[in-house]
């Protein structure tokens, strides 16, 4: 092939097995994941229809969304969480499927798990039953998020029928100002393009910022591209991607890590490949970011002041401002700074890995969270958990009265019993503010990791920079 | 799967943009093994007051809405989770169609797995249907999916998009699943070509 081509059409191209005139492309997938909730309805119409799992080997589960993150195992699980849960282990055990069950040392998020155990790769397809798949493109990887019936297909086939999505370049250049990070980079991008600006399209993110992340940063980054409506978001790897796969338990050792270094190192977007849209952001110019409403693209500097539904001009964006503000309960005009919030979520596939607790541990140390206030940090994996324990993170949050908890989704979607109460202000650094999310009537501000934090200690929004010398 | 020709019936109208799917079921119902029965918690959280009764104002809970089979929505509908329980949930209370101005990526595809009808118009359109349908709660839309068609309350037509692929399946009531493991050799071609040495 000599015509230039973005790194989205290389590893498409490489993957298409089949595609006949006037139909969908049979894709390849190289790693198929999954987990408890989005499973059971596929593996059940397998077992129906007599079919086998093609390649569980190239298959990998979890247990993470209903796990209870208090430490007492699932005695304290409901009844269905049980059941669901139960359903995965017979799965996995009769499929042969590797399943990184609680209580195992391994357990986790699933998009926190894969990557740190080297199992996502660049120039991998990557899917699972779940939105935040995007994650794994930070890696080079073109990962998404699929629905039940196509978690089936890839069981039964290894493949998926899909159409090739378009290419939007995000560049983002300039250095990223103290107290501002990842997160708020993407949630600057949603805020700018808005909630379906991605549609139809992967992103590729380029630019000196990105260069200048570390790997945890880039998922941050890529974790959200499907709240921006696209549907994956990509970073082409580099020797930051290579010098954090280097070692880990699934990357390729010896001979088979330079070959696969050779096949890396070709993917990156050729140099006059062309994207079918663009956009640059300045990033020296971003403030730490927190949602106040209840999309992720309602989102705004920490400073501003909330916008009045009055000054919109489309009635059915004004009704949806009202709406909106009406459920989370503030005004037009009202400054977010100084909101007194009631809980602190610090985790998720977004937030939860050893450098987003690190940052938040180091501006807990030595304060004490706020009286009133309730501050969960669920570690994403029991890895990340035992990483931060060696560093002492926990003791830091422990001795500021945050709770130390057990890997799990935990409060970013509530399905195991770590919820808000109605009416209870969140300020959480996962992925959706939707209305009752983090629990029916819960009300959610989005934001980093050191924006909860100082929102943990101040008992109130807080502009972070303040508390950074 | 059921498969799907024309359609005539009575109309659910919400029209607003971004309804993710927390909103059209949330995660707490999640925890179900099966497909079926999940039409009671469809909305469940604007559908009732936290005391467990109907709240009145909401759409599904008017009296018009018994019976209509069609849900009028606006755009990015079904965005968020990719939870498929989002489609099951619809189809289970009785819902064989949507109509937005757009749809969310994920909940479109699963859409088409289950038979539900996602049928995309043109703002324009978009607009008049809604105009027609808040005139006159019991009005009718018939979508032909042949033509790919649908014939407004009042006579106006319109049109829709559809890939000729999916539309083969939704009408023959398919599921691709048979398509892909008729490549089952390709497959394997690929495998071996692909397999590490």
């Amino acid at each position: 092939m000599n015509a230039p081509r973005t790194m989205l059409s290389k590893i498409w191209d490489a993957h298409v097995v089949a595609q006949e005139p006037g139909c969908p492309s049979i894709l390849y997938v190289d790693l198929h994941l999954i987990h408890e909730v989005t499973s059971p309805q596929a593996f059940a119409r397998l077992r129906e229809r007599g079919l086998d799992v093609r390649q569980p080997a190239k298959t990998v589960a979890t247990m993470d969304h209903s796990v209870p993150t208090d430490g007492q195992g699932l005695g304290s699980i409901e009844a269905k969480a049980a059941a669901q849960l139960q359903r995965l282990e017979d799965n996995c055990r009769d499929f042969g499927i590797r399943l990184h069950a609680i209580g195992s040392p391994t357990q986790g998020i699933v998009h926190v798990i894969a990557p740190e155990l080297g199992l996502t790769q660049p120039g991998m397809t990557i899917v699972c039953g779940d939105s935040h798949t995007s994650t794994h493109g930070a890696f080079g990887a073109l990962a998404f998020g699929i629905g039940t019936s196509e978690v089936e297909h890839v069981l039964a086939t290894q493949c998926l029928l899909q159409a090739k999505p378009d290419s939007y370049e995000v560049r983002i250049e300039g250095g990223l100002p103290q107290g501002v990070t990842a997160k708020d980079i993407i949630l600057g991008l949603i805020a700018e393009i808005g909630v379906d600006g991605g549609e139809g399209h992967v992103f590729e993110y380029t630019g000196s910022t990105i260069r200048a992340l570390d790997m945890e940063a880039r998922m941050t980054i890529c974790n959200m591209s499907i709240e921006a409506g696209a549907r994956a978001g990509m970073i082409a790897p580099d020797d930051t991607t290579f010098e954090y796969l280097a070692g880990r338990e699934h990357a390729p050792k010896a001979e088979g890590w330079e070959r696969a270094l050779d096949a890396w190192r070709r993917l990156p977007s050729d140099e006059r490949a062309g994207h079918d849209r663009s956009i640059t952001l300045n990033a020296s110019r971003l403030k730490p970011m927190i949602t106040y409403g209840t999309n992720p693209g309602m989102a705004f500097p920490v400073t501003e002041a909330i916008p009045d539904p009055g000054e919109i001009r489309d009635p059915v964006q004004r009704a949806a401002l009202a709406k909106a503000l009406g459920y989370m309960g503030l005004q037009p005009g009202q400054r977010l700074l100084g909101q007194k919030i009631d809980v602190v979520f610090i985790g998720s596939c977004t937030n939860g890995r050893i450098s987003d607790l690190r940052l938040a541990a180091g501006l807990m140390r030595g304060r004490k969270v706020a009286p009133g206030v309730r501050v969960l940090v669920v570690p994403g994996s029991q890895l990340v958990m035992r990483q931060a324990e060696v560093e002492g993170l926990d003791r830091i949050f422990r001795d500021a009265g945050a709770e130390w908890r057990q890997p799990g989704c935990s409060m970013c979607i509530a399905m195991n019993g770590d919820q808000l109460r109605p009416g209870q202000y969140a300020v959480s650094t996962s992925n959706r503010n939707f209305e009752g999310r983090q629990g029916k009537g819960g009300r959610t501000f989005l934001a980093s990791p050191l924006t909860a934090a100082a929102a943990a200690v101040t008992g109130e929004i807080t502009d972070v920079r303040r508390m950074l010398n | 799967m059921k498969a799907f020709r024309t359609f005539t019936s009575r109309l659910v109208l919400l029209p607003i943009d971004d309804v993710d799917t927390d909103q059209i079921i949330p995660a707490r119902y999640l925890t179900t093994l099966e497909r079926e029965g999940l039409g009671e918690y469809l909305f469940a959280d604007w559908r009732y007051a936290p005391d467990g009764s109907p709240n009145p104002e909401f759409v599904l809970n008017r009296p018009e809405a018994e019976g209509a089979g069609i849900f009028v929505a606006g755009g990015n509908f079904g965005c968020g989770s990719s939870r498929e329980h989002a489609v099951w949930a619809l189809m289970d209370w009785g819902v064989r169609a949507v109509v937005a101005t757009s749809f969310a990526d994920i909940f479109h595809r699963n859409a088409l797995k289950n038979g539900l009808l996602p049928v995309e118009l043109e703002a324009g359109v978009h607009a008049e249907l809604i105009r027609a349908a808040l005139e006159d709660p019991r009005a009718e839309l018939t979508i032909d999916l042949p033509t790919q068609t649908i014939i407004l309350p009042g006579g106006h037509k319109g049109d829709f998009p559809i890939e000729p692929f999916d539309k083969r399946c939704l009408l023959e009531g398919i599921d691709p699943l048979g398509y892909l493991l008729s490549f089952s050799a390709e497959i394997s071609a690929y495998e071996k070509r692909h397999e590490r040495p």
